[in-house]
Formats: C-alpha cells, sequence, structure tokens
C-alpha cells in the first residue's frame, strides 16, 4: 500500500484530562480496523482501554549523558568547573555525574584532562508493537524524570506508518500528548485531520487557540469537539465560534456521563456500551469520517 | 547551476515534491551537467528532536548542490542554506519533474527569506 | 525557612491547579503559590492578581565575531544541540536551540566567541488576598522548560510557605519542580488512568526521596482499588472530594471553589492543617 493514500487522524487537546484517550479508544472501535498510535508517551493510557497484547518490545534512546569512569578518575575537579548545570556531585573525593541533572552537553567529557568521562547515548524508554482487538497499536513508555518525548513522538509515528503500509490498513488513529509544546509539533506535522478534544472551561478555551494556532501553521485541517458540554453551555457556543473563526470545523458535543468512567473501569471504550454519550460520540465520529 | 536538491519521499523525478524541508524523507540531487540522479535519506534529520531543518540544511550544504527546491523553508533552515550559499526555491509543484521544468524555464523566484513561520 | 509543598500528578486533568489554587486560598495565612507550569500556566485566570513586578528570565547564548571566526568548525562539533554551526566560512548561531553549556565558548581556537544573555522566560509576582502569586511563563518559541521553573523557584521568599503548582507527568520539568520540596500532594482520580499515572508518579517521587501523599478527586465508588493502592504503599490520603458536578462549574467559569461552596472550603482548611502538622521544613536536605 502507498504511503500517501493513508489517512492519519490525530486526536489532540490543548490540556491534559479533557476525555481524549476515551475519544480516541471509541473511534478505534468504530472505525473497526485501524493502526492505533499512543502519541501521549509521557501519560500513556490508551493501552488501559484497548489491553494490547505486546508482540515487541523496543528501547529508545535520545541524546547522550556523561558517566565518569571511577578507576580513571583522578579527582582534578574539571568537570565539576565546567559543568553549567550543578550535575557534578563529589562526595569524599569521589566525583559522579546526577544523571537527572546532565544536560547531555558533552562539555566535562571534551575537557577532562585524562579522557576518564564515557558519553554513551541515553535510554530514555521504550516503544511497543502490540495485538488490539481494533487492530495493530504501536505505544511507547517514556522514563521517569527522562526528556525528550518529541522524538519518540516521531518514532511513534513512524512505525505506525510502517505497520498501515504493510497490512494495508489506510487509516492510523493517534492519540496526541497534551499541550502545545515539542511533543505536539511531533505528533501535528503532516497529519490529515487533527479532531480537538476540549472541555467548556476558560483555561480550555485559551488553551484551544494555542492548539489551534499550532494546526494552522502546520497547514493541518483542524476540528473541534466540545467533551462534557452540558457543564457550561455558555462557555460551550464561545469555545465553538472561537474554533470557527480559528478556520475549524465542529465535529459535535459529548454530554458530561459517568458511564465513560464504568467503561473504563471496565477497560472498554464508551461506544462499547449502549448510553446517551455513546450516541454522541458516534456522532462526533461519523462527522469527523466526513471531514477525512 | 549545476547541482539541485529536491525534497521527496520517492526516487525519480516522478515522485512527488515533499513541502517540507527539515522532516523530508529524502533528498532527491539531480546534476544538471551530468543529467544524473543521487537520493539522499534524510533519516538523521527526521530522527532529531529538535534542530531538523538546520540538520537538513548541513546535508544539503555538503552534498554541494547550489539550490534547493521545496514547498516551504522555516527561517533557521533558510539562515543555515544562505550561510552555505544555497539559494533556495518555493514551489507548490507536486511533481518533481514539475519543479524542474519551473526552474529551468525561470518561472521560479529564488527566496529572499523563510516563508514560514519557525516552531521549536 | 518556611515548608515548600508541590502539588503534582502524573497526568494532566486530575485537578492539580483547582487544588493548588483552593489549599492557598484557605491556607490561613500569608502563602505564595508558585505556577510552575510554565508552558501552560493557569492559576492567574483564577486568582486575577494585582500586579506587582516582572522580570525575565535570561541564558547565556554565544555570539560570533566574524572577524575573529576562521569557520573551522570546532564549536558546531561540540555542540548536541545544534545551536551552533560553521556552514560555509563562519560559524552561525541558533539561539533558541541553545542549551547554554558554554561548550562552543570555551573550545574556539581564536576567542571568537563571546556570551551574551538571551530571553528566555518571564517571572510575574502578584498578590491577591493572602496569596502571593509566582509565575513562570516559557517564552514562545523555546523549549527550554527546567531554567525557567529554576527562575521561579528562585523568586520565593524564604520565610513564607509555598505550594508549587507542578507541570503534569513525570519528566524533567516535573522534577525540576519537585527536587528540594518538602512534601508532594499528588492528585488523583478514582479511574483507571488515574489509578496508572499515580503509580508512575509515586515512582518517581520515590526515586526522588521525598514524602508524599495523595488528594483523591472525582472521588465516588472506588472499583479500581485506588484506596488499597494507597494503603498498600502506605500513601496517606488527605483529602477525598467528591464527583460533584456543581465543582466542575464553578472551574468552568473560573471561580474558586472555596468561596463559592463553602463545605468544600472547610475541606480545604482542613488539609492545610493537616499538611501543616505532617510537613517539617528540611531546607532541601531530607
Amino acid at each position: 500500500m502507498k504511503k500517501d493514500i493513508i489517512d492519519e487522524l490525530l486526536v489532540i487537546s490543548g490540556k491534559g484530562g479533557t476525555g481524549k484517550t476515551s475519544v480516541t479508544a471509541s473511534f478505534a472501535v468504530l472505525a473497526g480496523k485501524a493502526v492505533l498510535a499512543d502519541c501521549d508517551v509521557d501519560a500513556a493510557d490508551l493501552h488501559l482501554l484497548l489491553s494490547p497484547d505486546i508482540r515487541e518490545r523496543h528501547p529508545f534512546f535520545s541524546g547522550r549523558e556523561a558517566i565518569i569512569r571511577q578507576q580513571d578518575c583522578t579527582g582534578c575537579n574539571v568537570c565539576m568547573d565546567v559543568c553549567r548545570f550543578d550535575a557534578v556531585r563529589e562526595f569524599e573525593g569521589k566525583y559522579r555525574i546526577d544523571p537527572v541533572g546532565c544536560e547531555g552537553c558533552g562539555v566535562c567529557v571534551r575537557f577532562c584532562p585524562v579522557k576518564a568521562i564515557d558519553f554513551p547515548e541515553r535510554l530514555c524508554g521504550e516503544w511497543m508493537l502490540s495485538d488490539t482487538r481494533c487492530g495493530p497499536m504501536v505505544h511507547a513508555q517514556l522514563g521517569v524524570a527522562a526528556e525528550n518525548s518529541g522524538k519518540l513522538v516521531s518514532t511513534v509515528r513512524e512505525q505506525a506508518l510502517e505497520v498501515a503500509v504493510e497490512k494495508e490498513i489506510p487509516l492510523i488513529i493517534s492519540d496526541g500528548p497534551p499541550g502545545i509544546g515539542c511533543p505536539v509539533i511531533a505528533s501535528l506535522s503532516g497529519v490529515s485531520l487533527a479532531l480537538v478534544v476540549t472541555e467548556p472551561t476558560v483555561s480550555g478555551l485559551h488553551d484551544l487557540q494555542r492548539v489551534l494556532a499550532l494546526a494552522r501553521h502546520f497547514s493541518v485541517p483542524a476540528a473541534v469537539c466540545v467533551n462534557k458540554w452540558d457543564i457550561n453551555p455558555e462557555q460551550t457556543e464561545r469555545i465553538e465560534s472561537a474554533a470557527r473563526s480559528a478556520g475549524a470545523e465542529i465535529a459535535g458535543r459529548i454530554r458530561y456521563d459517568r458511564s465513560v468512567t464504568q467503561a473504563q473501569l471496565q477497560q472498554k471504550a464508551a461506544v462499547e456500551f449502549e448510553s446517551a454519550v455513546a450516541d454522541d460520540i458516534r456522532k462526533v465520529w461519523e462527522q469527523t469520517l466526513s471531514m477525512l | 547551476m549545476n547541482k539541485i536538491a529536491f525534497t521527496t519521499s520517492g526516487h525519480d523525478l516522478k515522485a512527488e515534491l515533499d513541502p517540507r524541508f527539515g522532516r523530508a524523507q529524502f533528498f532527491l540531487v539531480y546534476d544538471l551537467q551530468q543529467n544524473s540522479i543521487q537520493i539522499i535519506d534524510n533519516k538523521q534529520s527526521r530522527s532529531a528532536a529538535q534542530g531538523a531543518g538546520i540538520q537538513a540544511a548541513e546535508i544539503v550544504a555538503r552534498a554541494g548542490v547550489d539550490a534547493l527546491v521545496t514547498g516551504h523553508c522555516g527561517p533557521k533552515a533558510f539562515r543555515a542554506l544562505s550561510a552555505a550559499g544555497v539559494a533556495v526555491y518555493n514551489c507548490d509543484a507536486m511533481k518533481i519533474e514539475e519543479a524542474l521544468e519551473a526552474l529551468k524555464s525561470g518561472s521560479l523566484q529564488r527566496a529572499s527569506s523563510a516563508d514560514v513561520e519557525g516552531h521549536w | 525557612m518556611a515548608i515548600r509543598i508541590a502539588v503534582a500528578s502524573g497526568k494532566g486533568g486530575t485537578g492539580k491547579t483547582t487544588v493548588s489554587l483552593n489549599l492557598a486560598a484557605r491556607f490561613g495565612e500569608p502563602v505564595q503559590l508558585a505556577d510552575c507550569d510554565v508552558e501552560e500556566p493557569n492559576d492567574n485566570l483564577f486568582l486575577k492578581c494585582e500586579h506587582l513586578a516582572s522580570s525575565e528570565v535570561v541564558m547565556l547564548t554565544p555570539q560570533v565575531n566574524k572577524d575573529l571566526c576562521t569557520g573551522c568548525g570546532a564549536c558546531g562539533e561540540i555542540c548536541q544541540f545544534r545551536g551552533i554551526i560553521s556552514l560555509g566560512s563562519k560559524a552561525i548561531v541558533f539561539p533558541e536551540l541553545c542549551h547554554g553549556c558554554g561548550g562552543c565558548f570555551r573550545v574556539c581556537p581564536t576567542g571568537a566567541i563571546s556570551e551574551t544573555p538571551h530571553q528566555i522566560g518571564k517571572i510575574s509576582i502578584g498578590q491577591s488576598g493572602n496569596i502571593r502569586l509566582v509565575e513562570g511563563r516559557l517564552e514562545v518559541g523555546v523549549s527550554l522548560v527546567p531554567p525557567v521553573i529554576r527562575a521561579v523557584r528562585e523568586q520565593l521568599l524564604e520565610d513564607m510557605p509555598a505550594i508549587l503548582d507542578a507541570p503534569p507527568g513525570t519528566s524533567c520539568p516535573v522534577v525540576a519542580t519537585l527536587r528540594d520540596c518538602d512534601y508532594v500532594l499528588m492528585v488523583t482520580d478514582p479511574t483507571p488512568f488515574g489509578l496508572h499515572d499515580l503509580k508512575l508518579a509515586v515512582a518517581m517521587v520515590r526515586e526522588l526521596g521525598l514524602p508524599c501523599g495523595v488528594v483523591v478527586n472525582r472521588a465516588g465508588d472506588d472499583r479500581v482499588g485506588l484506596y488499597r493502592f494507597c494503603e498498600e504503599q502506605n500513601l496517606p490520603v488527605l483529602l477525598s472530594i467528591p464527583d460533584d458536578r456543581l465543582i466542575a462549574e464553578v472551574v468552568s467559569r473560573g471561580g474558586l471553589v472555596a468561596d463559592a461552596l463553602p463545605e468544600y472550603g472547610l475541606m480545604f482548611s482542613e488539609l492545610s492543617e493537616k499538611l501543616k502538622k505532617r510537613v517539617r521544613p528540611t531546607g532541601g536536605k531530607p
């Protein structure tokens, strides 16, 4: 299958906790067969609803880290002098580098007079290829206190595309990261459509505008869906009108309903049960499909 | 002008022109004198967490090209390419061969600045 | 040295900002609130502070003297972040990618590189009632979050208690916020997502060696075994906020729950009393 006929649908939110992952999982079920990509590598939760069977695990490296070889260190203190990040620690004449503080700049490595500092690639997490009831899934886990999820997001997307080509599945559905930083940019560039799931709150509106600006910048068509819209109908109106003026389509509204959490508890997507909210999500899905 | 780089996801002149520069899959380098093509993988830039445009500019410049034809070029990549003496042409053609014809016939304008905003 | 309490969560949207704000509002004495979610600082949307002062957060970045640069490429070789490269005959700098390590400045054989301050963020200080708000805001187009968080922390007064509203997740910006705090309050909810992300956050906090407690937001039926997990892990649950639609409505309007709904105001007063009893200042040395 040629890469250019594969559609990539990204579900994002300006901030976390708007129900993005529940919507993504429901879409996965409704699509029947799609390649799923969990790009929210910092708080990857899609696997909790789709119960993947892990087929492959791959380590993920990004950047480098400095490590002092104790047997070769002469304790001259040069590394501590040149480090701008306060990452070199000395205890009873022994020098070591705090991996959390190390920026990976390599300045100590270069200036160590006896070349006693190694500079290996940094293990930052892993990515996995799995099977789910809705199709293959690529997901990842960033290590604790690790950096650089933008590159991990790119890795997840590239692998998802490869799987789609290989298995001839013409649709990729991605669960995007929150925010507007590097990981979001990595998940957004070049997708067919970005569906922004937001909530009717003051911060929701503020964050939505930043995400839509980002989508425009990357020439990605955007659609907006207000989740829990009935909590504040006036704010929902404001958000939808702001979305329209920013050039985004409206994909629909989803009501506040505890059955979303009930579905979550059974490791299911909301649409796998009959409920009013499931009907809302189905309508949003049909509207979204028509935009692809 | 001797060598021109095009951004693409394919391997020949019939392939599509990729509108992205920094995260393009390949660079197709066309040698006007020899009438030959060379494919350079841009994997290193695509896998960069940041600064993909700068990395790509370095790759293109080291390939010895005089010009780059692509969809859009951001400010950091543009600065790096200019410093290396590579002329940038923005083109919205679908295929490389169309872009090449447009360049040869002189209908493409040399860009004097980046045409898209930068990001990080 | 007064106590410093960080409010964190494994993922966004658990109510971290709501807890930070209302805890500060019912702290019962002057308190500082540090908005360390510098990519998306939201605290002031709720506080509408009187503005007191602002300052720039700067980082040293290289500047190249073209007359002295020979284009040797040593700077581009040491730089891990593509903040400087040598293309053509001269080095060029991309300040937005620079991490400020000073490597290029140190290796340049001709002394062509000097260092100048470059703005990466902004700090605003404001006052609203008893709350002194210190907000960090990352410049758009900059990705260096930890230095801006460190700058927020430097603006905190030592002799006034502080509540630090951390960014979500478990990556390096969170660690920059939590480092040297006396206590971490983790906000979660009784859902599979909430429990899963709490486990990640607990692992991080334990790695940092910090004492911690839990606030359960949107509490109701605990079908995932959140309370059991907390008990097994010796994590005290200091507050359970009921799953009340009224709270969601107040937050959606940009209001403070403690003011709009007095019964919840009392809960936050109790939470601050518990914390004051439990947390001892360590000056960052546990």
